[in-house]
């Protein structure tokens, strides 16, 4: 799937450790270390409570597949549908992606099934995160 | 704030709705207010209170002529102008100001003086959800579904008579853009959107606009109109990322808003006579009526299958025909609270009989916001 410029993320002072990690292909989530939670999208503090003692943890990469639509109405630089998703991470929090490796047809993708992360490189700074069918290659 | 001490006492819609490419966004606007001040005998010069959403408060003072000493540009997408509403009541009733206008216009379908909306590449959303591919309400909105599908077992045929329903509504509705009767197989059958959604379970993209006045319930006696009580409201947030929402099969913002606007209007489901949930896409009323209580969960699939909902049911829900049928011009709230005041009122094309109370029941981004109001034509 090509990429549109203006869809590419921005990272911030706040999420910058999340796309390094994903550039050397670690799928980054935060730890509280006042409530154990375990939280997505990046901030540097725990959104359960509030505490500011947080730490980075590698996922496992390990996520199965929650839901999802399969896009038929493609922007111009997208020649075929595509499913977009939202995985559950074996950590507990969920992210949306892309599901590769697999056709994007609802035969092939079925919710529950076990995925694994992946990284496809999109520019020199940008790396995005994305899941196939689980071959028990994750971390 | 005391049940009824607000009222609707102005209420109008754009002279045209569905194609309007003679006027721009702000004119839609302008259109619809003046209608609603024509029909309660007021002028601008008599409004004190000004709420928008999609244009600042200061462009439309300025564009109306409007001096007032309060106002309020909450924007949480489709639903700002329940809490409009919310906001109004409380701020008449604390003497903020004594006449409310709310207004809305977009050119959603012609694109005449505005611009889209670009989700920030640095926000949380820009950055963890636009690069997959996420290409407007239809591709993000929609993902829940499946997950509740796979929860609660609601079939595909379920949900496409969502979109059936509300066209038998439409039917009765002159004002509606889309009338003619449709079958499930209709819908099954029509074009893909963002699987599994096909184009009929998704909501028209029209231009329009609507207005409100509210005053006190004292002063609603004054007027030519009837008067529409504001007997409880609720609002709530949850997330502006469809990936981040808590529950796929259940809204928070839908639940904290509902309840709340139910307390404090004091009434029970039993007490409804009229419904307006919000429908951008079919599945928007199945999570409303579970959400708000009318049903329990799971059960609104089979609930509307059923035809509780449909002309002759015991709920009547989207008796204009809804944003899959009526009109849609990107933020639909405005056009829910319009429909019930007009059953509340006894003008409705498709009229619910001897309806009391109304309950117009709003979704703001995709399940990240809620405002639900409830209305009444009987002061408590």
């Amino acid at each position: 799937m090509s990429i549109n410029p203006k869809t590419l993320p921005r990272p911030t002072p706040e999420t910058r450790h999340f796309w390094e990690g994903a550039r050397r292909g670690e799928l980054l989530l935060q730890q509280c270390e006042s409530c154990a939670q375990v939280y997505f999208p990046p901030r540097p503090f725990c959104p359960e409570c509030a505490s500011r003692q947080v730490r980075v943890i590698r996922a496992s990469g390990r996520a199965t597949l929650y839901s999802y639509v399969i896009n038929h109405r493609l922007p111009k630089w997208i020649d075929a549908p595509y499913a977009i998703a939202v995985v559950e991470l074996e950590e507990g929090p969920r992210m949306m992606t892309n599901i590769v490796d697999a056709p994007q047809t609802p035969e092939a993708l079925v919710l529950d099934m076990p995925l694994e992360v992946v990284f496809e490189p999109v520019t020199a700074d940008i790396t995005l995160p994305k899941f196939r069918p689980a071959r028990g290659g994750a971390r | 704030m005391k049940p009824g001490s607000v009222a609707i006492v102005g209420a109008a819609e754009s002279t045209q709705l569905g194609l309007v490419p003679q006027l721009s966004q702000i004119q839609l606007h302008a259109d619809a207010a003046l209608n609603a001040l024509a029909d309660c005998g007021l002028t601008p010069k008599d409004i004190d209170g000004l709420a928008c959403a999609a244009e600042w408060p200061t462009e439309l003072a300025h564009y109306l002529g409007i001096t007032p000493t309060w106002v309020d540009g909450t924007m949480v997408g489709g639903c700002s102008f329940m809490l409009h509403v919310r906001h109004a009541a409380a701020a008449i009733a604390a003497g903020l100001c004594s006449t409310v206008l709310i207004t809305h216009g977009e050119s959603g379908r012609s694109w005449v003086g505005t611009q889209a909306m670009q989700i920030n590449q640095a926000s949380l959303a820009g950055q963890f959800e636009l690069p997959y591919g996420v290409l407007g309400a239809p591709t993000m909105f929609t993902i829940p579904v499946l997950r509740y599908m796979k929860e609660y077992g609601l079939t595909h045929e379920q949900l496409a008579n969502v979109a059936v329903v509300q066209r038998q509504w439409a039917a009765r509705n002159p004002r509606a853009s889309q009338r003619d009767p449709i079958t499930v197989q209709d819908v099954l059958d029509s074009k893909i959107i963002a699987w599994l959604f096909h184009v009929l379970e998704c909501c028209l993209v029209t231009d329009g606009g609507g207005a409100l006045v509210l005053t006190s319930a004292e002063r609603a006696k004054d007027f030519p109109t009837r008067p529409v009580y504001v007997l409880g409201t609720g609002e709530s947030v949850e997330t502006p990322m469809i990936s981040q929402m808590q529950d796929f099969t259940s809204s928070r913002a839908f639940r904290v808003s509902g309840a709340k606007a139910f307390a404090e209007a004091g009434i029970r489901h039993a007490d409804v006579d009229h419904l307006m949930l919000y429908d951008a896409f079919a599945h928007l009323p199945i999570y409303g009526l579970e959400d708000l209580g009318f049903v329990a969960k799971g059960e609104a699939g089979a609930f509307i299958w059923e035809g509780h909902t449909a002309p002759g049911g015991k709920l009547p829900v989207n008796t204009n025909g809804g944003g899959l049928s009526y009109m849609h011009s990107g933020m639909y709230g405005m056009y829910a609270l319009q429909e019930s005041v007009r059953q509340l009122r006894g003008t409705a094309p498709a009229e619910v009989p001897g309806a009391e109370i109304s309950v117009c029941h709003g979704v703001g981004g995709m399940f990240g916001a809620s405002g639900t109001v409830v209305l009444g034509n009987q002061r408590p």
